[in-house]
């Protein structure tokens, strides 16, 4: 749902677009993502709404004194947050980015402002070859798991036809002395969605509608597109039907083989809730593959803020590759800087100055 | 002598004659007091104007219509277009100069203003009431009133010469230092702090063997410095090029204990891109050898300038280091080099008009605020000339920002940073580089000099005509064009048939400004300067576009002014350190704030909502 508020009527003064969307954090998320791909269209930076609606007059005096104190909370929560989950790594990798840039830069900016000097030599291959070789690094960095993963958990998504067991295990799972349950994520009329932590890897567990073709119902068909929706959100898959018919990448599971049902080719797990059987190794697989796709502790991972700039920094950066003008490679160098500066907060101009005096023998 | 003026102006170099005739040109009346009137518009050191970052500088300030520009013409003798196979954005237009027909330019220029009076003395010191300068007290005794006192004092503040072990008190060799008054400021606590520079001996060109050197002619080309030359108009001479080598290096490593610079005599910073060559020497000791330039300072002088061998050697040990290098075996030094150490003040203790914050009327402009180069003085000097003008004029301030010239760039870094080493002037300081074209200095300056009375008729007329000439250039520009035709005439188009505007044809790159005038049958000649400006408009367009976006984020928090007296001690939630940093810079937008080195996007919130609230009180 859109809605449109026209300024000054409005919490920041100004025009403004509301999008509702269902609920869900990828949904947002990928919407974001929509947005941002849109030229001219920025996430606000912290703080701004409130910034807006203070300097539009919106909010009166007291409630904009505690804005001071809101925001140094927020970055001090960041900071703590980061420093927990990756010991700052995240700051080193980011720093050392930008230190590689930086000596990028400096070359090219000698080559501009000192060419007139016989220590200067340059080459505007090479810098677009250690221009390459960063990019080829933040591209790496960009396909790891993001944080998200590790503060929302990983999507275990339980599909297959009605009656397959697919809710005697949601439920087991969930009461397993292994699962912690925790709060609702979000529920939907069809699909149920539970947060647990299986073997300490936090995961959240997406019960859906049986799936079956020829469906009458109308309620029903809803529900199975639904379900069809949440196997794309998946991170994991568990498949309860034929294993001819499972969907790629999914895993088979067996279930109710208590109940000594002919198996329709060999799952790759057999288990019952009723006794317990396979449960364990089940479980043990789960926490193995989940945790594998989220960020290792010690290695550096970007939350969605920091991918934006990352992008843009290695979209900056691939522009070089094939631009001939020195002047336009600087400029997309300096704006790769600004995206760096954007995640740490550091001016970097004087830094390469700093560099290039090291480096070079300047000055007649 | 009249004992009353609204603006003096202390100092005869770069930044106080910009700054008298600035001012002057405000329509203030105008002192400008000087040691010695015969060497006003000398130059210090290198008989060189302009250079990369620095010919931006001299073509602003030749494009709001100072006197740097014209003089360098009128003494030019050797021309030089840096970085000439780059874009214009880094072009560093940079001329050699006779000092004689510099300095006499200088001086002939000063005469035009009939508002500006010479008085050949002394400040002995600023005449203070209370927390406002009303003027100056000379050496002689005399007290000159004024609304306004602009100090372009140079290395003259303190200044104290070098040379082995040597020591001198002036500000350049054989001529005073200005040491009454640097006590003063010290006394008024402002921040003074002290810097050093040096110089490289002269050398008599005729004890040196040009014949076995290697030379440099000065270009062929017709561009010149100031929009209003018409063409070049003194002979060319060449430089000679020579090399220090090992046994250059040994000679000076054997002596470096006697240089002041490593006895530890000299304590200040001296600038990182103008070493001496003992300072070379010890931090590049891998290299072999180090260029030299042999630039004659004129037509009527045997004098020459070698560039690259700044020194405070003893005067001993200069000789034998000079005759170690080719072409120098029989050399005689007319004047061995020094170095000079000198008081600056702390430029964060001043506005961007360059008036300083807690004395109204006081402006520092040049070498005093920690800056090195007669283009960087020159501009500073005009800047605060024409601030100084329009206050005691109370007419309308000109306004530079960091997206419309280098003048601001460098007048934004020195107040908001200040300085650690002499301050000079790179285009990599200025982000916005790709618009700030030492092309088109005049379309981005003129027109704003021209609104507050900065730039004279002759100039304005200039101006508009080439603006007439820009614009129906401009438009033409907007013609479409069939590829065929471009085909035909046998540029780069493709097989396939398509249009597209000359615009987008020049900004493809396939073909150049000369061959689209034919092409859209222009009945106006495009003169370089403006074909080169339009070509990079073209070619630039869609990175420019994008900077708009950071530039317009920029305007909006310029609309917050802080005053002069914010107190960052009373903002809640600032931790002493952003108090310490903002304080000294006091930046006087939001957008400046945000430049100050090392304050927190968290800071800056917490500034702006107190900001607001005074605001509304006040209101």
């Amino acid at each position: 749902m859109v809605l449109w508020f026209e300024g000054p009527r409005t919490a920041t003064g100004e025009d403004l677009v509301e999008l509702h969307c269902h609920g869900g954090l990828a949904i947002t998320r990928a919407v974001e993502r929509a947005l941002g791909a849109i030229d001219g269209l920025r996430a606000a930076e912290p703080g701004e709404f409130t910034r807006r609606a203070f300097e539009n007059g919106r909010i009166d005096l007291a409630e904009a004194e505690g804005l001071a104190d809101l925001l140094a909370a927020e970055t001090e929560l960041q900071r703590l947050s980061a420093q927990e989950n990756f010991g700052g790594s995240l700051s080193r990798s980011v720093a050392q980015w930008r230190k590689r840039l930086i000596d990028i830069s400096a070359g090219l900016e000698a080559l501009m402002d000192f060419s007139d000097e016989d220590d200067v030599a340059v080459d505007l291959s090479d810098i677009v070859t250690q221009a390459k070789a960063l990019r080829a690094e933040l591209e790496k960095v960009l396909g790891r798991p993001s944080v998200e993963r590790l503060r929302n958990g990983v999507r275990v998504v339980l599909a297959g036809p009605p009656n397959s067991g697919k809710s005697s295990l949601f439920n087991t799972l969930l009461e397993d002395d292994a699962a912690i349950v925790s709060a609702t994520a979000g529920t939907t009329r069809d699909t149920l969605e539970r947060s647990v932590a299986l073997d300490g890897v936090p995961i959240v567990l997406v019960d859906t509608a049986g799936v079956h073709e020829e469906s009458q119902d109308e309620i029903e068909r809803i529900g199975i597109e639904r379900a069809r929706t949440q196997f794309e959100r998946a991170d994991i898959l568990l498949w309860f039907g034929p294993v001819s018919e499972r969907p790629a990448g999914a895993i088979t599971v067996r279930s109710k083989s208590d109940m000594n049902i002919d198996p329709r080719g060999q799952a790759d797990f057999n288990v019952s809730s009723v006794t317990g059987n396979g449960i364990r190794e089940l479980v043990d697989s789960l926490a193995r593959r989940s945790r594998s796709m989220l960020p290792k502790p010690g290695v550096a991972s970007l939350n969605e803020r920091q991918q934006l700039y990352t992008q843009a920094a290695a979209r900056n950066l691939a522009e070089i590759e094939d631009v001939q003008d020195p002047l336009i490679v600087a400029e997309s160098l300096r704006r790769t800087r600004v995206a760096f500066d954007s995640i740490t907060g550091h001016g970097s101009t004087e830094a390469m100055l700093d560099t290039i005096f090291a480096g070079f023998c300047i000055g007649k | 002598m009249n004992n009353r003026y609204q603006i003096v102006v202390v100092g005869g170099g770069h930044a106080g004659v910009e700054a008298a005739c600035a001012a002057a040109r405000m329509g203030a009346s105008v002192a400008l007091v000087t040691f010695a009137p015969d060497k006003i518009g000398a130059m210090s050191c290198n008989p060189a104007i302009g250079g990369l970052g620095k010919g931006h500088l001299v073509r602003e300030v030749d494009a709001l219509d100072g006197v740097l520009g014209r003089a360098a013409d009128a003494g030019a003798i050797h021309y030089r277009m840096l970085n000439r196979s780059k874009g214009s954005a880094v072009w560093g237009p940079r001329v050699q100069a006779d000092r004689e027909l510099f300095g006499r330019s200088v001086q002939a220029q000063l005469e035009e203003y009939p508002n500006v009076a010479i008085i050949a003395d002394e400040v002995a010191n600023l005449d203070l009431k209370g927390s406002r300068v009303a003027g100056v007290i000379l050496k002689s005794g005399t007290n000159v009133a004024a609304d306004a006192v602009i100090l372009a004092t140079g290395t003259f503040l303190g200044g104290r010469l070098f040379r082995g072990e040597e020591r001198l008190e002036g500000g350049r060799i054989e001529e005073r230092a200005a040491t009454k008054l640097a006590g003063q400021l010290y006394d008024a606590n402002l921040p003074m702090a002290r810097l050093k520079t040096g110089t490289p001996p002269r050398l008599d060109g005729r004890t040196i063997d040009w014949a076995s050197l290697e030379r440099q002619p000065s270009d062929g080309e017709k561009w010149t410095m100031s929009a209003l030359t018409p063409e070049r108009s003194n002979p060319c001479i060449a430089c000679g090029i020579t090399r220090t080598n090992r046994t250059t290096h040994d000679i000076i490593r054997a002596s470096l204990d006697r240089s002041p610079l490593f006895s530890g005599a000299i304590g200040a910073a001296g600038p990182r891109y103008c070493p001496s060559i003992e300072d070379k020497i010890h931090r590049f000791g891998d290299r072999d050898g180090h260029q030299v330039f042999l630039e004659p300072e004129g037509l009527s002088t045997h004098l020459v300038y070698p560039n690259g061998i700044s020194t405070s050697l003893p005067t001993d040990v200069q000789l034998a280091m000079l005759r170690s290098m080719a072409g120098l075996e029989r050399v005689e030094m007319a004047v061995p080099g020094y170095a000079v150490e000198y008081d600056h003040i702390d430029p964060r203790a001043l506005r961007s008009t360059l008036e300083h914050e807690m004395i109204a009327g006081l402006y520092f402009a040049g070498q005093i605020n920690g800056t090195t180069g007669y283009e960087e003085a020159a501009a500073q000097g005009l800047v605060a000339g024409a601030a100084a003008g329009a206050a005691v004029g109370g007419r309308e301030e000109l306004t530079l920002t960091r997206d419309n010239s280098y003048i601001a760039v460098m007048i934004d870094d020195l107040t908001l940073q200040g300085v650690s080493e002499p301050y000079r002037m790179l285009t990599s300081r200025a982000e916005y580089r790709l618009r700030l074209r030492a092309a088109n200095a005049d379309t981005r300056l003129t027109g704003l000099g021209l609104r507050v009375g900065l730039v004279r008729e002759e100039r304005g007329m200039w101006f508009a005509r080439r603006q007439a000439k820009r614009q129906q250039v401009d438009e033409a520009l907007d013609r479409k064009l069939e590829s065929a035709v471009i085909r035909d005439a046998g540029f780069a188009a493709g097989a396939s048939t398509y249009t597209k505007t000359a615009r987008e044809w020049l900004a493809g790159g396939s073909l150049r400004m000369p061959d689209l005038a034919s092409l859209l049958d222009l009945e106006t000649i495009v003169p370089d300067d403006l074909a080169t400006e339009l070509e990079e408009d073209a070619r630039y367009a869609p990175y420019l576009a994008r900077q708009d976006a950071e530039i317009a984020g920029m305007r909006a928090s310029e609309t917050v002014k802080l005053s002069a007296s914010f107190d960052y001690a009373a903002v809640p939630g600032l931790s002493n350190e952003m108090v310490e940093r903002l304080s000294t810079a006091r930046p006087e937008t939001m957008a400046a704030a945000g430049r100050v080195p090392g304050v927190t996007p968290a800071a800056l919130a917490a500034v702006l909502v107190q900001a607001r609230r005074q605001e509304t009180q006040n209101a």
